[in-house]
């Protein structure tokens, strides 16, 4: 997050209108209680040259409610750089002035979000659920396109589905038909043999990882190859746990595997699965939410650093040492009425606010060649996003990746919303947040995995040149006001 | 003939090199696959199950000097000593006609402390006199090769001179005779032979071809061939390619330790593959480029090229044995960083075999008197062994030609060349080196 904006206005006291200091707990003039004051306003990271007006604040100096207001620099380890985020996505801004009249509007009526255990939720296809739970901390993902083997793996070939099929046309196989003898999906007269090819005209069969969706009460997340790549090397994680409180923690990770690495899609699975489970241990502990992300992304980093050797390696293909397995990663996580984003890489996080008469915002900086450009102001956006080595990404996690510097930011939002956490598959069809909110169903929160699908067309239909996930995390805001979180250090 | 317990089969690993991403429309899919045999044909293991013939050019012509006939049985009886106890064996002595020199009565004999002194004994029956019919030759080792039981059947066949008292269409026809049903290594001795005719012996039954200039180097030279021999534990493996409906091959060729093109070799397995023959094998590691052209798919969609797999001939009817498989894939891409990348194995190959192609048409052009030519070829040659590490190759070629800069293949031809060092580098020239590590 390299250029965010600090505020330069101040709240005041709601009840005398008494500017308040950063830090008061109590109004100087009349005594009053501010930790009651609603929850700042602005997750606003402004992205490259697509600066965002964040939606007005009921309250209005959140800068001044620490701890309830989380701002990054306020946690350690905010930052992996060691000195926190130079600037504090969480300020508030224009929300100063706007009167702190109104308190937040409830949360439009949506599934309570789940504080069943992981792994509670139902399982539509029980092999699915197996092969997965393997994979997933959580529930299982629904593999609509049973998949051949794998690239290079060996496992049992499963039932078959046209490649490449628009995932919102997709629907579950009724039954899985018997994982051999299945008939070719490309010319349908050959048998698949227990490679996974076809006999006849030696096709590669669809994979598991092809088309993946998951659905877990209030997050989605959905996967799929794409129209121009031949496997999936992203790799998402969604689940949600409790926090010590009892108050639910929901989280999605996404990650991208770096192409030009080896093993991209073993990358992002591992990081996936690190981050995911990193955060299932540590947020129920108490952690607080950042400091979990910052953790999980470590974890993750670490899962991925051991893909680079796995010892005894087949010597004919010790060149692969060379290139270390490597992909981006970005999480959220909403507990305690905070929002939590993290990532390394070019993998993104947007809030797309349930009234879209509100600002939405991208939550995320890209560690990315273009960004570093725009960032140091050596080229406005269009130009730095014309340029061949816009994309490539200036940080991964992986073996080869010099030192991981987990980006963390934490945001309060005061008012519903949902966060799309995607890989640059779909933001490449959605850049800026006022089109991704676009392209984001107006139910959204109410209908995450109808919402992750409809991303995922959106960026098939704009030629689906990339490997796209997305995870669809709604954020409600509690009705009572601050949330637990905000209690707690 | 005892039959002791039967060899162990070496084990076969396959692995494939290739860059499996095609530009949008591609076609070609090329891949280098490594075969490597290990942990067969422990000594005297192969022993009971292999047979041996030594086929002796007594034309008129090896009398002069008398020198290369006496080398000739020196060599022979090296060989002999060289072989393991239980091998069965014999001596032909071949002219127009082929003679059994040892055992004789159509049969072979099992080597033994008696069996090689009888057989050093009638080596005195290798006379000079007579002309050269090497068809007549093979066609006998192969009459006594068949007739006893065993499972990995090798001849060596020595010539000194040309193949003159038979039309080259006998020969062809006693080669396709004898091709699968015994591998033979082939050497000319002196300069009076035909490059293209010994080598076309080995090709055809997939042994090597050399040239052993002066006739003292034969000793050691049979003796390496019946070592080399005595570690072969499988017989007749081959090389089968089952390429996807629509497919086609394009090649198939070894590639290391030499070139061999086996591409017309092919033997249908329907339905959808063929085999290609190897020969025999002991512990080794084999090379081949294997060129497919596949039906192009839209991007982002992969398939199978080729499923490369060695397979033993059955015993007793069986269906045969898979030894080892691989995968050739295609997968097509629109990102042209991936697709135009060649990999380094296919790359290396394919300098290799244009090193050889190079010296044979340099080599004939010099002949022809187009040195114009001959200078333009044999400099590519120097130019290509020099940039893949070919060291004896580039040594054999610097007799030929004087290298002024090998980097940029500038040679000048010298104007006196042996005949000797001109028909090695001819003969050799099928030699490939292994991509440096």
């Amino acid at each position: 997050m390299a250029h965010m904006h600090q505020s330069a206005e101040r709240q005041s006291c709601p009840g005398c209108e008494e500017p308040v200091e950063p830090g008061d707990r109590f109004c100087g003039v009349c005594g009053r209680d501010l930790s009651a004051l609603p929850a700042p306003a602005r997750p606003a990271p402004a992205g490259p040259g697509a600066p965002v007006e964040w939606p007005a604040a009921d309250g209005t100096d959140t800068s001044g409610l620490a701890p309830r207001t989380q701002q990054p620099g306020d946690l350690p380890g905010t930052d992996s750089g060691g000195g926190g985020l130079p600037d504090h996505p969480a300020a508030p801004d224009a929300a100063a002035s706007e009167p702190p009249a109104t308190p937040p509007a409830p949360a439009v009526p949506r599934p309570a979000a789940p504080t069943a255990p992981p792994g509670a939720a139902p399982q539509p296809d029980a092999d699915a659920g197996r092969e997965a739970a393997r994979r997933e901390p959580g529930p299982a993902p629904v593999c609509h396109d049973r998949p051949g083997a794998g690239d290079f793996e060996l496992a049992a070939p499963r039932p078959a589905a046209p490649p490449a099929v628009d995932p919102r046309a997709v629907h579950p196989p009724a039954s899985a038909p018997a994982a051999r003898g299945r008939v070719c999906v490309a010319c349908r007269s050959g048998r698949v043999d227990p490679d996974g090819y076809c006999e006849n005209c030696g096709h590669a069969q669809p994979r598991e990882r092809d088309h993946v969706e998951q659905e877990l009460g209030a997050v989605a997340a959905v996967s799929d190859r794409g129209l121009r790549h031949h496997r999936n090397e992203d790799a998402f994680a969604v689940s949600s746990t409790a926090l010590p409180d009892g108050s639910p923690a929901v989280l999605a990770v996404v990650c991208d595997g770096v192409s030009s690495a080896t093993r991209p899609d073993e990358a992002s699975e591992a990081a996936a699965r690190a981050a995911s489970e990193r955060l299932l241990a540590s947020l129920p502990r108490g952690t607080h939410p950042q400091q979990a992300m910052h953790e999980a992304i470590v974890a993750a980093a670490e899962a991925v650093g051991s893909l680079a050797d796995p010892g005894g390696g087949v010597p004919e293909e010790d060149h692969r040492h060379r290139n270390a397995p490597a992909c981006t990663i970005v999480g959220a996580v909403c507990a305690g009425g905070l929002l939590v984003v993290g990532w390394v890489g070019d993998s993104r996080a947007y809030w797309v606010p349930d009234d879209r008469s509100g600002p939405p915002a991208r939550l995320t900086e890209d560690d990315s060649w273009a960004a570093q450009m725009v960032a140091a102001g050596l080229l406005n956006e269009a130009e730095a996003y014309a340029d061949e080595r816009a994309h490539a990404i200036t940080g991964w996690l992986g073996a080869d990746a010099v030192e991981v510097e987990p980006h963390t930011a934490a945001f309060k939002p005061d008012r519903p919303g949902v966060v799309v956490v995607c890989t640059d598959g779909l933001w490449n069809y959605a850049e800026g947040a006022q089109d991704m909110a676009r392209a984001v169903p107006p139910d959204a929160a109410e209908r995450p995995l109808h919402s992750a699908r409809t991303l995922v067309g959106h960026a098939l239909d704009g030629g689906g040149h990339d490997n796209v996930t997305v995870a669809v995390l709604p954020f409600a805001v509690a009705a009572d006001g601050p949330g637990p979180a905000g209690g707690r250090e | 003939m005892a039959v002791f317990a039967k060899s162990p089969v070496p084990r076969f690993s396959v692995g494939i090199h290739q860059n499996e991403y095609l530009p949008e429309g591609g076609s070609e899919v090329h891949a280098v696959v490594t075969v490597t045999a290990t942990g067969g044909g422990a000594t005297g293991s192969a022993g009971s199950r292999a047979g041996f013939v030594i086929m002796v050019d007594c034309s008129g012509s090896m009398d002069h000097p008398p020198a290369k006939l006496r080398h000739a049985r020196e060599a022979t009886a090296a060989a002999l000593d060289t072989l393991h106890d239980g091998v069965a064996f014999a001596v032909v002595a071949g002219t127009h006609e082929a003679v059994e020199v040892y055992p004789g009565g159509g049969r072979l004999a099992v080597a033994g402390p008696a069996t090689r002194a009888a057989a050093k004994q009638a080596l005195g029956g290798l006379a000079p006199g007579g002309g050269t019919a090497i068809g007549t030759w093979l066609r006998l080792a192969d009459r006594l090769l068949g007739s006893a039981e065993v499972s990995v059947r090798h001849g060596v066949l020595l010539t000194d001179g040309r193949n003159e008292h038979e039309s080259p269409e006998a020969l062809r026809a006693a080669l396709d005779a004898c091709a699968g049903r015994f591998t033979c290594d082939a050497r000319g001795v002196g300069t009076d032979w035909e490059v293209r005719e010994v080598t076309r012996i080995a090709s055809a039954l997939l042994g090597t071809a050399d040239i052993v200039a002066d006739p003292s180097g034969l000793a050691g030279d049979f003796t390496a061939i019946a070592e080399r021999a005595m570690g072969k534990s499988v017989a007749d493996v081959r090389l089968r390619v089952w390429t996807p409906a629509g497919a086609g091959i394009v090649f198939v060729k070894q590639v290391a330790p030499s070139l061999e093109d086996l591409t017309g070799r092919r033997a249908e397995v329907p339905p959808r593959a063929g085999d290609y023959p190897t020969g025999s094998w002991g512990d080794e590691s084999r090379d081949y480029h294997l060129c497919v052209r596949v039906p192009p798919a839209d991007v982002g969609r992969e398939m199978l090229a080729a499923r490369v797999s060695l397979v033993a001939p059955a015993t007793g009817g069986d269906a045969p044995e898979v030894l080892s498989q691989g995968l050739v894939r295609a997968v097509w891409t629109a990102d042209p960083a991936v697709s135009t990348r060649i990999n380094p194995q296919v790359a290396h190959y394919t300098g290799q075999a244009e090193l050889a192609q190079a010296i044979r048409q340099g080599l004939r052009a010099r002949a022809s008197g187009d040195f114009g030519g001959a200078t333009a070829k044999l400099g590519r040659a120097v130019q290509l062994a020099a940039r893949s590490g070919n060291t004896d190759t580039a040594k054999l070629l610097s007799k030929v030609v004087e290298v002024v800069d090998a980097a940029t293949g500038t040679v000048r031809l010298k104007a006196k060349v042996a005949d000797a060092d001109e028909m090695t580098l001819d003969t050799r020239s099928t030699k490939t080196v292994r991509v440096k590590k």
